[in-house]
């Protein structure tokens, strides 16, 4: 149990953007807490020495409070900060700010359902094959159509994902029938996956190992077991993986958690 | 309030202003179909009082899930709740569902507003601004009766089949349009909660645009009256985009249309026969828009209160009282153009994010002022501590606490970490719950005498006080230390998670502070009901106070005032220098 | 009583509204609230959607340019009716209010006839993306196929389709042009549904300031009057909605 890295704080980080993330949630918090005791010392100080007692009367004079306002535009202030100096910044890199050709990403595409998460790989020709909710059946989750010559090297898994680590992945996310939210917490990354709709998220990894990927927004009765495995792999291990990988539009066995 | 308290106020002459036109109204009358804004008042508190505890049993039953994921109720629950729901008392995800959306409907729909508006709006305006009534009594006692059949509709829910909804509270489409009969009548629910505030909102504008005693201009008002009023505004405004949702995703339910559903549905690999072409994000809009504003009406009224209870029980004025003021109108104002920060994950992009985030910033500044308001009173008061006056101060700290942790979730960077996870559990519940509750209890002992000329015992006041404060405290500030785990909120069993095991033990400590939190609220529920009978007579003014609602006899007749009240000064004129007394009332002509 | 609620009849010296008035504007404030939730609805669906017929094509103007004299006429007559209770004039007044109710009854009854025809035409889209319009022969749940009569082309208006067989594993769905057709039937219904709701209200409310409401014309006509007044004010409201209803819908 001691050596697990899961704790009473943040999970791990593994992505390359999650310590922005990390650092807004640190300063926020420590601004936080300044704020509280500064106000609480203030509020006990006040609950002891203004008690009511035999010879002690209000006054009716207000006091000027003139370190309020300086603590009010000081909090004023310090918001701005938070927004303009960090809060935005670390946004628009995760939002609108995708990963270049040249930093040769990998794409996959997410396809959630009721209670699981679907990853459709494109496989060695790089290209997806043509997918439609028609062709969705049991045996082939993700609606490919077989006779499409692209799907023909595809990868579909279900709730297991694998991923090299130090490349930028994008996950392109959709959903078949309500809106689901990925969940990555070591990886820092939360998205809806909303039907209908193709959204995209990114991230690199910069550690290896066995991960969870999980859904944050109620989708249904066994909206707790919708969890998958992911597994990040060196560079080198993950193209061993893909090559081992029958090319198919269906799905695994369930695999025992290690 | 019972028999014996009403003779007890006509017996001493207090109520005989309106003798001359005294007829006997039958029981139905008096008690049941009551146009008396009193009686109005207390029928909304003591439903709502019954609907919060009820809401509050359905989070007992939850915690011990969560607490013990893998194990099994007692045999006594698995009989109660059947094979249906609790088979070999192992509780079912679906029923567990349904607890939590139930939970949030009624906390909020069904409890803390009727509580807080209803109730005390309903009882204390019209005495506070020395009105003989509500503007329209029988508009009134239509929005009770409105609010009830909504309220027995939402609980008849969990008897159809399928079960009660079980979509969150925000009941999320597509979701919400497949799920089983009880969203239905969830919807059909709040169509009459939403018409019953609407009726109520109305009356509330209008007494006190129209009704209020000579002399009482609006900066002389009670500071739980502009309270009352901004919130009036809130519900007015707000709750109308919801109905049209409501009747939006009705529509998608029972005939067949696709507001919220897109082309290409797959549920269980079969695809949807809809239209399509639908947004299930415009329901989250519609929903927002409401709800955002909704959480200003869930705890403007209980800042109302405190401001009440502070300033008396300072003896001094309350602090800022004007800027306190326009910082509540601001709110008011400011609520209807944050909601989408409720929905930061849903896609958006640079430019509305930075929109919303900004404005959520601004929105926090008029709360920052309140609370130091509120503090900054305390600086050279004179602190009685009854037992109102403790509620009213623990409501400040655990306010704050709720407004500060809002903080990193309206920062969208910091959101995407704490989106949706216990962290929001744990902030919006310092707020209504450790928040508002603990206003709306001062409420409760701070106007008891007026509804019923007796006191609460302050014995059980204080327990009652510390058993709260302690457990509801137990109870979600290990919230905060699950959720930057990243522990999703509305999860059946956080343990198949890694970061969910690893911080099981906070769960089950906060399981245990509810469970002693139902506890604690014994001493409440005797206190309340034996002061009615036997608790201390008190004067028509116990607490030294200067508003209106001190000048009517305890319990006030019909028509409230033995005199029609005038008013000559400000709401808190407390140690007035060279005063007779440290009170001079708003009713006093020569203090 | 020594309180009595004041303001109910005389307006109050510094807002200039009596309680009721002041009411009513309320009430409407939040009724343009819902309108205009379901206004943004309709203009976000639309904007989203990649096929949204023109309304002219689908629904009946004729119908709706009828109505909508109808009701701006029942809006006349109602102002008229309040005129007659601030001249005393009882029987005018109800010959005016009674025709404002015989106007919105008119209004509801064109809307059936205008409502009814729709659930009788249906429309069937196949698998393979084409789809037909036309009229629902037979559907027999124990057959694997429905029979269906398509409409006239519009080129040979004259020239009858037979009914055909389709087979139902071609069909992806069918539907009639009820709500349930598309989101533009879907909004069609719902606002125009939720409009001739408050449109029976008003007739409610007026048909009892008919008959048993206008008792008060004799024992208190100013407040009469005032009642008269704020069921106007949301008779003309409920007018203006179809006024905003009638091009977005039908027009455009
Ligand atoms: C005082 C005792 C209370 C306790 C112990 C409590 C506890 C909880 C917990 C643990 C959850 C999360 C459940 C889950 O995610 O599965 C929850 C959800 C919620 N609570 Fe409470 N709560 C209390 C009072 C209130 C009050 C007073 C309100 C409102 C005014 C409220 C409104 C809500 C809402 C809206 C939700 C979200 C429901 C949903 O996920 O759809 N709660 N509560
Ligand atoms: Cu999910
Ligand atoms: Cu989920």
């Amino acid at each position: 149990m001691d050596t697990s890295p899961y704790g009473w704080w943040f999970p791990p980080n593994i992505s390359m953007h999650g310590a922005g993330i990390d650092r807004i949630i640190d300063v926020v918090h420590w601004f936080m807490a300044v704020l509280f005791v500064g106000w609480g010392i203030f509020f006990v100080y006040c609950l002891i020495k203004f008690r009511a007692r035999p010879g002690h009367q209000a006054s009716y004079q207000l006091p000027k409070a003139k370190i309020s306002k300086v603590a009010e535009v000081g909090v004023l202030v310090f918001e701005v900060f938070l927004l303009v100096g960090l809060s935005m910044p670390v946004w628009s890199k995760y939002r609108n700010d995708p990963p270049k050709a040249e930093e040769n990403p990998m794409e996959i595409r997410v396809v959630a359902e009721q209670f699981a998460w679907n990853f459709h790989y494109p496989g060695a020709d790089g290209k997806f094959g043509r997918t439609h909710p028609r062709f969705m059946a049991a045996d082939n989750l993700i609606g490919l159509d077989r006779s499409d010559p692209l799907a023909a090297d595809d990868i579909a898994l279900n709730n297991k994902f694998y991923m090299p680590k130090d490349r930028p992945i994008v996950l392109r996310l959709t959903s078949k029938d309500v809106i689901h939210s990925i969940w990555i917490p070591v990886m820092r990354v939360k998205q809806d996956v909303i039907p209908g709709m193709e959204i995209p998220v990114w991230f690199t990894a910069t550690q290896t190992g066995h991960y969870q990927i999980g859904c944050a927004q109620l989708c249904g009765n066994n909206h707790f077991t919708m969890i998958s495995d992911l597994f990040v792999q060196e560079p080198e291990e993950f193209r061993q993986w893909q090559l081992e990988q029958k090319s198919s539009g269906g799905e695994e066995e369930e695999e025992e958690d290690a | 309030m019972s028999h014996d308290d009403h003779h007890h106020g006509h017996s001493h002459g207090s109520a005989h202003a309106h003798g001359d036109h005294h007829h006997e109204l039958g029981f139905w009358q008096k008690y049941v179909f009551s146009v008396d804004h009193k009686v109005i008042g207390i029928q909304y508190a003591v439903t709502a009082l019954v609907f919060l505890f009820f809401g509050f049993t359905l989070m007992m039953l939850m915690r011990y899930q969560l607490a013990y994921p893998k194990g099994t109720f007692p045999s006594f629950f698995a009989k109660i709740f059947g094979a249906a729901n609790m088979p070999g008392g192992t509780m079912l995800p679906e029923f567990y569902n349904q607890l939590g959306a139930m939970h949030g409907t009624i906390m909020v729909f069904l409890g803390v507003v009727p509580l807080a508006v209803g109730g005390f709006g309903n009882f204390v305006l019209p005495l506070q601004i020395g009105a003989p009534d509500m503007a329209f009594p029988r508009l009134n006692m239509a929005s009770y009766w409105v609010f009830f059949v909504g309220g027995v509709v939402m609980l008849f829910s969990f008897f159809v089949t399928g079960g009660a909804a079980q979509s969150g509270w925000t009941s999320y489409p597509p979701l919400s349009n497949i799920a089983p009969f009880g969203q239905t009548l969830w919807l059909i629910g709040m169509v009459f909660l939403i018409t019953s505030s609407l009726l109520g909102s109305v009356n509330f504008i209008v007494t006190t645009v129209q009704l209020r005693a000579e002399g009482l201009s609006f900066f002389r008002l009670p500071f739980f009256v502009w309270a009352q009023f901004v919130t009036a505004f809130l519900l007015l405004l707000a709750f109308p985009p919801l109905e049209a949702a409501g009747v939006l995703q009705l529509m998608d339910r029972v005939a067949g249309t696709s507001f919220f559903m897109p082309e290409g549905l797959v549920v269980g690999n079969r695809m949807v026969e809809v239209a399509g072409e639908g947004n299930p994000l415009l329901w989250q809009h519609l929903f927002w828009f409401l709800a955002h504003p909704e959480v200003y009406v869930l705890i403007l009224p209980a800042m109302g209160i405190v401001g009440e209870v502070i300033a008396i029980n300072t003896r001094k004025p309350l602090w800022g009282y004007r800027l306190v003021v326009y910082s509540v109108i601001f709110l008011g104002f400011m609520s209807f153009i944050v909601w989408a920060h409720h929905m930061f994950m849903t896609g958006m992009g640079t430019t509305m994010s930075a929109f919303f985030q900004t404005t959520t910033m601004i929105i926090s500044i008029p709360s920052v002022i309140i609370l130091t308001a509120f503090v900054i009173s305390l600086f050279g008061a004179s602190i009685r501590y009854t037992v109102p006056m403790m509620f009213a101060l623990a409501f400040l700290p655990m306010f704050a606490i709720g407004g500060l942790t809002g903080l990193p979730l309206g920062l969208t960077a910091a959101d995407i970490h704490l989106h949706d996870t216990y962290y929001v559990i744990g902030h919006f519940h310092y707020v209504v719950a450790p928040g508002t509750l603990m206003g709306l209890f001062a409420g409760v002992y701070h106007w008891f005498p007026k509804a019923t000329g007796r006191k609460m015992n302050d014995m059980l006041g204080k327990l009652h006080f510390w058993g709260t404060l302690i457990f509801l405290n137990g109870a979600f500030l290990p919230m905060f230390w699950i959720g930057m785990a990243g522990v999703s909120r509305r999860l059946y069993d956080q343990t198949k998670y890694f970061h969910g095991d690893a911080v099981q033990d906070l769960t089950v400590l906060s399981s245990w502070s509810v469970w002693l939190l139902g506890i604690a609220q014994i001493p409440f529920i005797i206190n309340f009901f034996a002061s009615m009978r036997v608790g201390k007579k008190v004067s028509d003014n116990p607490w030294a106070a200067t508003t209106l609602e001190w000048a009517a006899p305890s319990p006030p007749p019909h028509g409230n005032f033995a005199v029609v009240p005038v008013v000559y000064r400000g709401p808190y004129e407390y140690s007035v220098p060279g005063a007779a007394s440290d009170f001079s009332p708003q009713f006093v002509a020569k203090a | 009583m020594s309180a009595e609620i004041k303001y109910i009849t005389e307006p109050h010296p510094i807002t200039g509204v009596s309680n009721a008035k002041l009411g009513i504007w309320l009430f409407l404030a939040s009724e343009v609230m819902l309108f205009g939730a379901l206004f943004s609805t309709y203009i976000l669906l639309r904007v989203g959607s990649n096929h949204w017929p023109h309304g002219w094509e689908e629904l009946n103007v004729p119908l709706a340019t009828i109505n909508t004299v109808v009701l701006i006429a029942s809006s006349v007559t109602m102002v008229m009716a309040w005129a007659s209770v601030k001249l005393n004039q009882f029987g005018k007044f109800r010959m005016y209010l009674g025709l404002t109710v015989l106007l919105a009854l008119t209004f509801l009854v064109i809307k059936f006839f205008e409502y009814r025809p729709k659930f009788d035409h249906h429309q069937v889209w196949l698998h393979d993306g084409t789809s037909m319009r036309g009229h629902l022969t037979e559907d027999d749940d124990e057959q694997d196929y429905i029979l269906f009569t398509r409409d006239a082309d519009k080129e040979h208006p004259d020239v009858h389709h037979e009914a055909e067989k389709i087979e139902r594993e071609r069909i992806f769905r069918h539907s009639s042009f009820g709500p349930g057709h598309s989101n533009f039937f879907g909004t069609y219904f719902t606002m125009t549904g939720l409009h001739g709701l408050h449109i029976i209200g008003g007739v409610i409310v007026n048909t009892w300031l008919l008959f048993p409401g206008a008792v008060m014309f004799r024992t208190n006509r100013e407040r009469f009057a005032g009642r008269i007044e704020c069921a106007g004010l949301y008779w003309h409201f409920v007018d203006l909605v179809w006024i905003f209803l009638f091009p977005s819908l039908y027009l455009l």
